[in-house]
């Protein structure tokens, strides 16, 4: 077994700096947009965790008495929507569902692309089959998927993340199975499998480790794109439903009193603006760190 | 080349017919009996049996699946249970306006990618390629359904330069068809923009700094005309793949859009459909979607291997 960590040793010393936390964090502090991306992403973190205490009123607590209130109104600091919603508090929780869907969606495509990409990737002839259910499934685009789940079991929170989860599946085979290809003939593989250690033990104490850093970006690539595909779906209805406020939902209600309150439009739209932004700032930064051959800054 | 092209349209047919299978499935994971929204709630056993019958729905699964696919083959998508409408007719005056805002868009993505690509390399290091690269960091970030809204309040109503909604048939009248169009395919065309940008930036950057540029350079052909030359020839191919890869996006992008500008596209029959439960306008739209995303990802894949003559002898990657 000493050949294999001392192959695995000198690969990560090839890449330059030690550990993968050190090498993120030297990266980020060599990178201020990286940084700024890791400071936005923090932020965004803590409002979804601490909702309930950040904001100062319940989601669906309307006051008819106060609609459309401008922001910067005593005691509304984004202001109140057409039911005299807090719009602050709304967008609290909107953060909130937004990640939990982003997550959510990620963990779809984690956890059945890469069993599936490693598979592909080690065997040739699962690889055929494989290829054939992954152009089967980018034959569905994402939002068809959604309509059709929608159309099954009716739209939720759930359904609109399982399919942008199963819409991100292929891109994460394909990654994946990227990898095992390229890990698969690397020394530490080959010494493995003349000490007759079995493929899947191969695939999984091997392969695996050393394709995470590669599934971990992708993940932070799949990160954004699923929490517009929320707002996307809440927007047009086929996702979270209200009352449970969403990002989404808030613009599309807003689109409809516009000219009365147009900041009630912008807010919503900065706040996913600012968790993607994190997410690509903070995804090119560690991209840079765990893949130096990438080209995400070319 | 022949072997490559007949490569992808085996599998592209093979495609075709599990995708096939995934909508038959799909339909009948559907709640509701067909029959008996057909015949009514208190239809009695009898009249129940009849209208199955009638529906072929007492065949084999295997005949149900053969009569769906020869049915679509003839272009028979039955009639919308909403409005009793045949489904191809709904499709036939939709599609046209989803196809002409689709192209539009690409059209505006390539034009401002390939362009914003060039400038950004062009300009290595100063404003213009922070500006560039802004832009491409903003569209890849802002929903384009949230830019859309703003457009319509900020072009359309504060500045009025562009209609904030509406549509005129391009074909009847191309001008105001397509004056109609630019905020919403400027806006669709925005992510897809940003992507562009990015790769041709990319792509530029490693086409100038291979020896073949150098050697270029050296023999004293200028800067620009090695850009249009080299650079521009390469980023081709990588424009074809994004569009390709994008195509899925951009078809998603085109319900926003067509929601956010009230088009009477093929976007709001699908939602129009979903929220009435309108079954056989579901199919038809997941079929037409479906199988031209698998036709135009075949022609992008034939135009792929005419670009870069590379492709052509390795087969399928």
């Amino acid at each position: 077994m000493s050949v294999i960590t001392a192959q695995r040793t000198r690969k990560s010393d090839a890449e330059g700096l030690g550990s993968g936390r050190g090498r993120v964090w030297q990266l980020l502090r060599r990178n201020p947009l990286g940084m700024a991306g890791a400071v936005m992403l923090a932020l965004v973190v803590l409002v979804a965790v601490f909702a309930p205490l950040i904001a100062p009123y319940g989601p669906a607590e309307v006051h008819f008495s106060t609609p459309y209130q401008k922001p910067g109104t005593v005691g509304f600091l984004l202001g109140t929507d057409d039911l005299g919603r807090d719009i602050f508090s709304r967008m609290v929780y909107g953060i909130q569902a937004s990640l939990k869907v982003g997550a959510l969606c990620v963990a779809v495509s984690v956890l059945v692309g890469t069993p599936l990409g490693l598979l592909a990737g080690y065997w040739k002839w699962l690889d055929a089959i494989i290829s054939r259910l992954t152009d089967v499934t980018l034959a569905f685009p994402f939002l068809i998927i959604a309509v059709g789940l929608a159309a099954i079991s009716g739209p939720s929170l759930t359904n609109a993340a399982i399919a942008l989860g199963i819409a991100h599946i292929p891109t994460m085979i394909r990654v994946v199975r990227g990898e095992t290809l390229r890990l698969k003939e690397s020394d530490f593989v080959l010494a493995a499998k003349t000490m007759d250690a079995s493929g899947l033990r191969i695939i999984f104490s091997h392969v695996l480790p050393n394709a995470a850093s590669a599934i971990i970006v992708q993940a932070t690539v799949i990160m954004p794109v699923a929490v517009i595909g929320e707002a996307l779906l809440s927007f047009l209805g086929l996702g979270i439903q209200p009352p449970t406020p969403s990002l989404g939902i808030m613009l599309s209600d807003a689109q409809q009193y516009i000219f009365r309150s147009p900041t009630a439009a912008i807010f919503p739209g900065l706040g996913i603006a600012v968790i993607c932004l994190g997410f690509n700032l903070f995804g090119d930064a560690l991209r840079d760190a765990l893949d130096p051959t990438s080209s995400s800054r070319k | 080349m022949i072997r490559y092209i007949g490569t992808k349209l085996w599998q592209s047919a093979l495609t075709l017919v599990l995708a096939s299978l995934v909508v038959f499935i799909g339909v009948r994971q559907l709640p509701g009996d067909p029959a008996l929204a057909m015949a009514g709630e208190d239809a009695s056993p009898e009249v129940l049996a009849a209208v199955r019958t009638q529906l072929g729905l007492d065949q084999p699964l295997v005949n149900q699946y053969l009569t769906f696919v020869g049915n679509i083959l003839r272009g028979d998508f039955g009639n919308s249970t909403r409005t009793g409408t045949p489904v191809v007719d709904l499709i036939g005056t939709t599609l046209p306006v989803t196809m002409w805002l689709s192209v539009y868009a690409i059209v505006v993505a390539i034009v401002v990618g390939v362009a914003f690509g060039v400038i950004a390399e062009r300009f290595r290091g100063r404003w213009p390629e922070w500006i560039t690269n802004g832009f491409a960091l903003v569209g890849l970030s802002v929903p384009n359904f949230w830019l859309g809204i703003l457009a319509i309040l900020y072009l359309a109503v504060t500045l009025g330069w562009f209609p904030a909604s509406g549509y005129v048939d391009v074909l009847t009248d191309p001008v105001r068809g397509i004056y109609y169009l630019t905020l919403p395919a400027m806006i669709l065309g925005t992510a897809l923009a940003a992507v562009i940008m990015r790769q041709t930036r990319a792509s530029m950057i490693e086409t100038m700094n291979t020896d073949y540029v150098r050697t270029a350079r050296a023999k004293g052909l200028g800067r620009g005309r090695v850009l249009v030359k080299y650079g521009l020839r390469n980023s081709l191919i990588v424009v074809i793949t994004i569009v390709g890869l994008q195509l899925g996006g951009l078809i998603s992008g085109a319900v926003v859009t067509e929601r956010i500008f009230a088009l009477p596209g093929f976007g709001k029959l699908t939602l129009d459909a979903v929220f009435t439960r309108d079954y056989p306008v579901i199919q038809a739209v997941v079929l037409v979607i479906t199988v031209s995303y698998i036709l135009i990802n075949l022609a992008v894949d034939v135009l792929y291997s005419v670009a870069n003559p590379r492709i052509r002898v390795g087969g399928s990657n």
